[in-house]
C-alpha cells in the first residue's frame, strides 16, 4: 500500500496561509513529519485561495524538496501549474489528476509520458461522478484506453473511483469497493488504484475509525494507494498489516517498521 | 507473424556486494569481485540485466578435513596444508575466491587459538590474490573470539565473514563493521527469519551492500527443493522492491552435496550406482546447477571436477546471444 501524505494542501488553513505568505516553515515541517509517519509520497496542493497557482506550485515543490527526498504528487486542476511543478521535481512524480474528459486527457496524458510521471485518473466526466460501480468502471476503461493510446505504462496509471463522504452519499461507499475490484480486470498488467481516503469520513465525528476501517476493506479489494493521514499511527499500522495479510510483502517480525521506512 | 515475447517488468533489482579489496581500495587482493546486481530472475537476460556472473569459492579447511575418502583423493596431499591447498585452488582449479573454514578452532577438535586461526588466514591472504570468505568452526563462544581476532588482523581486506544468525549476530557484525568486512547472514530455510535478520543487522548500521544471505540449502535428493523455493521467493521479493531481501546469496554446495550417500558411497556397496569417481562430483555439480537457477551468487564448492563442470555451466548461462 502506497501512502500519499495528504497534509501539504492549501485547503488546510496553516498551509493556505503559508503559501500566501511564502513562509516555507509549515510546509517543511509537514514534509518531515509525514515522512517520519511513513508516507511514501507527499501530495502538494496550492489550495483554492492561491492567486497564481503556477508560481505557488513551483514555490511549494522547491521548498518541500529542500527538506525531503520523497517523490511528490502534484495536485491541481490547473495543468500549467502541474507542468511547471513537474519540471522542478527531482524524482519521477505523480500527477493528481485527470478526469475522463477528452480535452483534459489530451492535455494531461502526454504530459505524464513526457515527464515519466505516474498519473491519477478520476472516474468522472462532464456529467459528474457516477452513482454505481458499473459506470465508474466504464469511465475507468476510457482512462485505460487513453493510457494505451498515449503510451503511458499501465502500471503508472492510478484509477481513483472517487469516494464520497459516508454521511452524504452512503450508497456510493460499497460501490467504490466494487469498482476497485473490477478495475483490476480492465487490462493486463492491471492499472493501479488510489483513493482520497479521508474523504469517506468528512464531517463525521470519529473520522479516523472510518478511515482505518475503509482502508482495510479497500485493501482487500485490491487498492494500491491512498492519499491519507500518514500521521495516524493506527492507520499506518493497518496499511502495513494489509500488505502481509494479502501476501504482497514477505512477513518478518518488524514488518510495520519496514513499511514505514522503505 | 512473429511471436511477441511477453516480458516481466520488475520494480527493483538485487543489490551488489564487493568481495576483496585491492591495494587501491585499502587491501592486498589482486582482484576484487562484485556479486549480485541482477534485474531479472536468474539468466533471464531478455528481461533485465545480469551484470555479474555467479562466482565459485573453493573450500579450504585449516586442519585436514574429515571428508569422504574419494573427495580427499581427488584433492591430494594439499589438504594437509591450507596455504598450498588455497594456492592450488586458484592456480589449477580456477577458484574465483577461497572459502576458508576454520574447523581447527573447534574446542572438541584441534582447539586452535584465535591467534593461530588469524595467522592461517593471513598466510592464505599472502599466498593467493583472490578474495577470501572466512567462517568459524560452529562453536558459538569460540567463534566469537576467533572471528573478532581474524577481523582485526585482516582489517581492510574486505573479507566476507560468517556466520551471523538470528540468536547470535551482534559480535560478528560489530567486528565486520569496524574492520571493513562484509557479513554472511544465515537463516534456517526460513524467508521470514531471513528478512528479519537482515533488518536486525542493518539496524546496527551495517550497509546492505555488505550483507550476503545464506538461506541454508540442502543437497540434491535431501530437500534441495525447499531451499530452491525459499531462494526463489527471496529473489521475487527483491525484484519487487523488498530491500531487506535484496542481498546476494551464498550457498554451501560442497558441504551439502558431500553429506549425501549418493556422493560418497562405494561401488562395492552400491554396484548399480556407477563409478564413484564420477558420481561424487556429478552430485555436487548438479546441486550447484540447481541452485544457480534459484538465484545463487556465490557457490562454495569442494571437488575440482565439479568446479570445472559448473564453471562451464555458468559460462553458457551468461551468454546473451
Amino acid at each position: 500500500m502506497i501512502i500519499i501524505g495528504e497534509r501539504i494542501n492549501g485547503m488546510f488553513k496553516d498551509i493556505g496561509q503559508a503559501v500566501a505568505e511564502r513562509n516555507p516553515k509549515p510546509l517543511q515541517e509537514w514534509a518531515i513529519k509525514q515522512k517520519e509517519g511513513g508516507a511514501h509520497y507527499l501530495d502538494i496542493n496550492t489550495g483554492p485561495s492561491c492567486d497564481d497557482r503556477v508560481a505557488g506550485m513551483k514555490w511549494m515543490v522547491e521548498v518541500v524538496q529542500e527538506v525531503s527526498d520523497l517523490p511528490l504528487v502534484l495536485d491541481s486542476t490547473n495543468y500549467d501549474a502541474i507542468e511547471a511543478g513537474l519540471e522542478l521535481c527531482k524524482k519521477p512524480a505523480m500527477i493528481n489528476s485527470c478526469p475522463a474528459e477528452r480535452p483534459k486527457i489530451e492535455r494531461v496524458f502526454p504530459m505524464a509520458v513526457k515527464h515519466n510521471a505516474k498519473l491519477i485518473g478520476l472516474t468522472m466526466n462532464e456529467k459528474g461522478i457516477p452513482k454505481n460501480a458499473e459506470n465508474r468502471v466504464a469511465l475507468a476503461m476510457e482512462l485505460v484506453a487513453a493510457a494505451d493510446e498515449f503510451g503511458l505504462p499501465m502500471e503508472d496509471l492510478f484509477i481513483d473511483p472517487l469516494i464520497l463522504p459516508v454521511n452524504v452519499a452512503q450508497d456510493h461507499v460499497p460501490e467504490v469497493l466494487e469498482a476497485i475490484r473490477q478495475v483490476k480486470f480492465l487490462a493486463d498488467p492491471a492499472p493501479k488504484t488510489v483513493l482520497g481516503l479521508s474523504n469517506v469520513s468528512q464531517k463525521s465525528p470519529d473520522r479516523s475509525l472510518l478511515n482505518r476501517t475503509y482502508l482495510a476493506m479497500a485493501a482487500a479489494c485490491g487498492l494500491d494507494a491512498a492519499i491519507a493521514d500518514a500521521n495516524d499511527d493506527a492507520l499506518m499500522e493497518i496499511a502495513a498489516s494489509t500488505e502481509v495479510l494479502l501476501n504482497q510483502s514477505i512477513y518478518c517480525d518488524s514488518y510495520v517498521k519496514v513499511f514505514r521506512t522503505r | 507473424m512473429a511471436v511477441q515475447l511477453l516480458k516481466e517488468r520488475y520494480a527493483s533489482e538485487v543489490g551488489t556486494v564487493v568481495l576483496g579489496a585491492t591495494k587501491e581500495q585499502g587491501g592486498t587482493r589482486s582482484v576484487s569481485l562484485t556479486v549480485g546486481g541482477e534485474a531479472a530472475l536468474p539468466f533471464q537476460h531478455y528481461e533485465g540485466s545480469i551484470p555479474n556472473r555467479p562466482i565459485i569459492a573453493i573450500e579450504v579447511t585449516d586442519v585436514e578435513p574429515n571428508w569422504p575418502e574419494p573427495l580427499k583423493e581427488a584433492l591430494g596431499d594439499v589438504i594437509k596444508d591450507p596455504v598450498a591447498w588455497a594456492k592450488k585452488c586458484v592456480d589449477e582449479w580456477g577458484a574465483d575466491a577461497i572459502y576458508v573454514k576454520l574447523d581447527g578452532a573447534d574446542p572438541d577438535g584441534a582447539n586452535r587459538t584465535p591467534e593461530e586461526c588469524a595467522k592461517t588466514v593471513k598466510d592464505i591472504l599472502a599466498a593467493v590474490g583472490v578474495p577470501l570468505i572466512v567462517v568459524g568452526c560452529g562453536d558459538v563462544e569460540k567463534d566469537h573470539e576467533v572471528m573478532v581476532k581474524v577481523a582485526e588482523e585482516t582489517a581492510g581486506e574486505k573479507l566476507l565473514m560468517g556466520v551471523a544468525e538470528q540468536e547470535n549476530y551482534k559480535s560478528l557484525v560489530a567486528a565486520c563493521l569496524g574492520n571493513g568486512h562484509s557479513v554472511i547472514a544465515r537463516s534456517p530455510l526460513d524467508i521470514n527469519i531471513c528478512k528479519q535478520l537482515n533488518i536486525l543487522i542493518s539496524e546496527m548500521n551495517m550497509p546492505t551492500d555488505r550483507i550476503v544471505i545464506d538461506p541454508m540449502i540442502a543437497g540434491l535428493g535431501y530437500g534441495i527443493e525447499y531451499g530452491y523455493s525459499i531462494m526463489e521467493r527471496g529473489r521475487m521479493g527483491a525484484l519487487q522492491g523488498d530491500k531487506m531481501l535484496a542481498m546476494p546469496m551464498i550457498c554451501t554446495v560442497g558441504f551439502e552435496a558431500w553429506r549425501a550417500k549418493e556422493a560418497w558411497a562405494s561401488e562395492a556397496d552400491f554396484p548399480g550406482w556407477g563409478a564413484q569417481k564420477d558420481r561424487g562430483p556429478a552430485w555436487e555439480a548438479m546441486t550447484a546447477a540447481a541452485l544457480l537457477q534459484a538465484g545463487a551468487n556465490i557457490l562454495c564448492m569442494r571437488h575440482p571436477q565439479a568446479v570445472k563442470a559448473v564453471k562451464k555451466n555458468i559460462e553458457q548461462l551468461m551468454e546473451t546471444k
